[in-house]
């Protein structure tokens, strides 16, 4: 253990690494034990794969547009809208882990630790996100039975693009947990944050498609993060990268970070307004 | 509790407010834990026990006032504040799905202890609270009094000094209660100074230190035995009703 002399100096980076995988640790475990999530989180994307876009199939064709070289099935269309589905609901159910941990006191537990609150909640960001990235390899391989394949290289190139995305996903509901009282609110999430952030995207159709049916919702797409965490998977599954992606994924997640980590902060946050303490 | 010089105590905590919008739940709390001692934070419920273990866990901001714990002010370094630390909440805060081991590990992360040196930590740990036989165990299957243990195993982990214990015994049963208590208790002679939040006055003994909190203000301060001489009552029940002037509310603290 630590002697006196050393616990006043900082901590070390092995400590520092130590706390991050701990917390990495504790969420795959926390996954691993939890199966109905892990099967919750496949059956969603897979069912818009298996039914909706099969149904779609005739209807929405897509013509060739980057990164794609050829012309595409519907379900190659939005394999990556999916995959980015996966990270937006991983993103959503960490959050409802954190307002339930609340709620019964376990992120109290991770709060009174003396790391930085920055690095704790970065910790918890990350391991979510690799949690996320477990379940779209999960996804990308029955995709593959179902003759849905990216360049081999691409299963690779995907996994800074899943990181990134992630992070900025997982940023933005840890600020939302900030802000849910109870976890019975959690319903209003799903009305306002994950149905018109996905369906006001690219996830699902093309946005020149959606330019030419309405200029307004073209314009709320083009400021929808999701959108551009889908077109940075998108690229990335085949290869390439898409810059301008990548920089408005990398400034979303910047400030949803900030704000969660200053949500978090006693001094300024959002949580001691609350008056949960009740003793 | 004030027998010791202030800049030596485990826990000095100096005027501390802290209000919830207009509501004021904490005015002008002072008082200091020894170290190495045991001191009991007697409060019925809303008294503002656990608004107080917030401020000195950092978990809100004292508005005013200052905590420092072993000469640390909480609010500007937490770290070498919260390191000689350990809490055990009002609520259980254990992952019920995965063993003891698994969750004091994942403690002892969060202090920056590596598992090799964790593992150590974690035998001598749970050996304080007689739980080492349960290592292994899904803690899903621990009784209630168990859990409580291994809440306090983790607490004890890093080897902090002072610990604080919110209604620890909250929906034990008496057995369990005592066992707890006396865990705690025999802390102290291992250097462990505890501050121990209850609503229940069965839990008071006559030589601990008592700070009597109501409406979040400190309405008595000293040796149990003091406070009992002072209110002029026949016990510490007896003084407790007589300072919070309500007899009929501490049908639940008995």
């Amino acid at each position: 253990m630590k002697t006196a002399a050393s616990a006043e100096r900082g901590f070390t980076l092995a400590q520092y690494l130590t706390c991050l995988i701990g917390i990495v640790r504790r969420e795959a475990l926390r996954f691993l034990h939890q199966r109905e999530r892990f099967i919750s989180a496949l059956v969603r994307p897979l069912v818009w794969l298996f039914i909706f876009a099969a149904g779609f199939r005739q209807t929405l064709g897509v013509s060739i547009i980057p990164p794609y070289e050829t012309y595409v099935l519907y379900e190659v269309y939005i394999a990556p809208g999916l995959i980015a589905m996966i990270q937006l609901f991983n993103g959503m159910q960490s959050s409802l882990t954190m307002v339930y941990d609340r709620e019964t006191g376990g992120i109290r537990t991770l709060l009174v630790s003396p790391f930085p609150r920055a690095w704790l909640l970065a910790s918890k960001l990350l391991a979510g996100t690799l949690v996320s990235i477990l379940q779209v390899y999960a996804f990308l391989l029955i995709a593959w039975f179902w003759d849905i394949e990216a360049p081999p290289v691409g299963y690779f190139l995907i996994i800074p693009a899943l990181l990134v995305s992630g992070m900025m996903l997982g940023s933005l509901g840890m600020l939302i947990s900030s802000v849910i009282r109870q976890l019975e609110n959690f319903a209003g999430v799903m009305n306002f944050v994950i149905f018109p952030m996905f369906f006001a995207s690219s996830a699902l159709y093309p946005l020149w498609r959606i330019k030419e049916s309405s200029l307004p919702l073209y314009d709320i797409c083009q400021v929808n993060p999701f959108t551009h965490a889908t077109e940075l998977i998108r690229f990335a599954l085949y290869g390439q990268i898409d810059w301008a992606a990548l920089a408005i994924v990398v400034a979303f997640g910047f400030l949803f970070m900030t704000g969660a980590i200053l949500a978090y902060d006693p001094a300024r946050g959002l949580l001691p307004r609350r008056g949960q303490a009740a003793g | 509790m004030t027998e010791f010089a202030l800049r030596d105590a485990a826990l000095e905590i100096v005027d501390a407010c802290y209000s919830y919008g207009k509501r004021a739940a904490l005015t002008g709390v002072t008082f200091s834990v020894a170290p190495a001692s045991f001191c009991v934070l007697l409060g019925l419920n809303g008294a503002g026990k656990s608004t107080l273990f917030a401020l000195i866990t950092r978990l809100f901001t004292t508005r005013s006032g200052r905590i420092r714990i072993f000469g640390h002010d909480v609010a500007r370094e937490p770290g070498q504040a919260l390191r000689r630390l350990g809490v055990v909440f009002q609520s259980r805060a254990l992952d019920l799905d995965i063993s003891v081991r698994e969750n004091l590990l994942y403690h002892a992360a969060l202090h920056g202890i590596a598992p090799r040196k964790a593992d150590v930590a974690i035998n001598k740990s749970l050996d304080r609270v007689a739980l080492a036989d349960r290592l292994r165990d899904r803690v899903g299957e621990l009784s209630g009094g168990q859990m409580r243990r291994v809440e306090i195993a983790r607490a004890l982990l890093h080897e902090p000094k002072l610990l604080l214990l919110d209604e620890p015994t909250v929906g034990l049963d008496i057995r369990a209660r005592a066992a707890i208590l006396g865990t705690v208790r025999a802390l102290t002679a291992q250097g462990v100074a505890a501050l121990w939040a209850t609503h229940l006055v069965d839990e008071v003994a006559e030589s601990d230190q008592v700070v009597v909190l109501h409406r979040g203000a400190v309405l008595g301060l000293g040796q149990a035995a003091r406070i009992v001489a002072e209110t002029g009552a026949s016990d510490i029940r007896g003084a407790f009703a007589k300072l919070v002037g309500d007899e009929e509310s501490l049908e639940g603290a008995a």
